[in-house]
């Protein structure tokens, strides 16, 4: 029971998840879908444009690292540089 | 790709179908026009705005999820902030609402000599005992940070003081007896991780602090239940404190006999060894470079006029604001208008204890042109308010002193 419904979800999951969240609409760029759907998982995108803009490319990377190391992001490597790039490129300062 | 599962996995589908409905749920966008501090990031100044979540009057929405909103200045011209017009602030997005009736604290550790579970109704016939207490977080004003630091980039307003009424939690632990190698006081609460790999918040504090009389485990703000947001049906108060420790839906208490290793303890809410002048300290967490963060620095915020207002040169305008610390009480706050070279005593305002806002005012004559009023607070351990920032890398502690610039005309 609990895996079906957990599947329709996911299979459902779009922008906002919570039926009375608000979308966040970060800058159109290569690698917002990564952004929205690893770092939307856990948290508003407002983090993004609230964080902005004066993290460098590293103040990113270690951000993006932070949530890998410290906070369990099931992110993979690929999707983790695809990430720390969109938000540099975007939102870096 | 990470989803939502956590929503499902742990309550059963029912509950968390439940949950989604409950929260959050945002009932209007205000327009009102917001005075945020001009040195706030600029993208924090983009996507912040006023939004009113149940229960609460608007408040100043940094994050939705979790929750992070801050209070007005407007909402500071008062010792005491209502329920409602109290800021909100969560790390971990999973938060239920607790049915009191269901609601235990439970007690042990391998440094208690027993375990008990206390009931909603056990915790309120306890002796009760009431405080009012600033409840700050760390990062109240991180935004102001130069450089900036990343976080939650707070303005003015993540920060509070109510009335507070519960039991000691030296009573509730005296239930159980502590072993004499008992170190720390371990602490949880309902709410949780959206990831079952993210650290649960969960802190500690040093055994002589969780026994200090002023420790609570309180139920009612403001002669109110708790708001949901602020902690339903009871959370830790830790006057003096930054509010770190004051664990919201607190469910466990644990004595341990080992210094308590959680993530949210070490590394996060570290402040430099020896960079802030603290007298109340943590030091079985002390690391060769660090320390937990403990109490407040002394520090002060001007609620009126308005940062940038235009007055009437010649009149007379009442300079009005609250000041705070870490619990040794406020001696006295000054102004300044030329540029920290002479400073005027403020009238303090009601004494509603040690660890609460003390109000001030003073009044200035308006000139022509621009008016700079600074504004410093100096407790009574002679501690006062820092001219330039104590950086660190986490954005704590920040209490420079307060320029405000108005125009004469």
């Amino acid at each position: 029971m609990r895996t079906i419904i957990f599947c329709a979800i996911a299979a459902l999951t779009t922008f906002p998840a919570f039926a009375d969240e608000k979308p966040v609409q970060l800058k159109q760029a290569p690698g917002l879908e990564q952004v929205e759907n690893n770092c939307g998982a856990c948290h508003t995108l407002e983090y993004i444009q609230m964080n902005s803009p004066f993290l460098n490319a590293a103040g990113w990377g270690g951000e993006v690292n932070k949530m890998i190391k410290a906070f369990g992001a099931p992110i993979s490597e690929a999707d983790a540089r695809t990430i720390t790039d969109y938000l540099n490129k975007n939102y870096g300062g | 790709m990470i989803t939502r599962r956590h929503l499902l996995s742990s309550a059963g589908a029912g509950a968390a179908m439940a949950g989604i409905g409950l929260w959050p749920r945002l009932l209007e966008a205000q327009a009102a026009p917001l005075n945020l501090p001009a040195a706030l990031p600029a993208g924090t100044r983009a996507e912040a705005v006023l939004e009113t979540l149940p229960g609460k009057k608007p408040l100043i929405k940094l994050s939705q999820r979790p929750p992070n909103y801050e209070s007005p200045l407007e909402y500071f011209r008062n010792a005491i902030t209502p329920n409602d017009e109290f800021f909100v602030r969560y790390h971990l997005s999973d938060i239920r609402e607790v049915d009191a009736g269901k609601w235990k604290l439970k007690v042990g550790g391998e440094g208690a000599n027993g375990e008990a579970e206390i009931t909603f109704d056990d915790l309120k016939k306890l002796p009760a005992h009431e405080i009012t207490a600033v409840c700050q977080c760390s990062g109240n004003r991180r935004g102001l940070f130069q450089p900036h630091v990343a976080g939650v980039e707070w303005g003015y307003g993540a920060m509070g003081c109510a009335k507070w009424k519960g039991a000691r939690l030296k009573d509730i632990l005296d239930k159980v007896g502590l072993k004499k190698e008992a170190i720390e006081i371990v602490f949880n609460g309902a709410d949780g991780p959206p990831l079952p790999k993210t650290p649960d918040f969960v802190k500690s504090l040093p055994v002589w602090r969780a026994l200090d009389e002023s420790t609570l485990v309180a139920y009612e703000m403001n002669g109110q239940p708790l708001p949901h947001l602020n902690g339903f049906p009871a959370r830790l108060i830790v006057p003096g404190w930054t509010g770190t420790y004051w664990m919201k839906h607190i469910t466990s208490l644990e004595a341990v006999t080992k210094p308590f290793g959680g993530f949210w303890m070490n590394p996060a809410y570290r402040i430099p060894l020896g960079k802030f002048p603290l007298v109340s300290r943590f030091t079985s967490q002390d690391t060769a470079a660090n320390t937990p963060i403990t109490e407040m620095v002394v520090n002060s915020l001007i609620t009126s006029p308005m940062d940038g207002a235009k007055i009437k040169a010649g009149s007379t305008i009442k300079i009005e604001g609250i000041a705070w610390d870490g619990g040794y009480g406020i001696r006295v706050v000054e102004t300044s208008t030329d540029g920290g070279k002479t400073w005027t005593p403020a009238t303090l305002g009601q004494d509603l204890g040690r660890y609460a806002f003390r109000t001030w005012s003073v009044a200035l004559k308006a000139k022509r042109g621009k008016n700079a009023v600074m504004a410093r607070a100096s407790n009574a351990i002679g501690q006062t308010q820092t001219a330039t920032l104590i950086h660190n890398p986490a954005g704590y502690h920040h209490n420079v002193i307060q320029t405000l610039t108005l125009t004469g005309a």
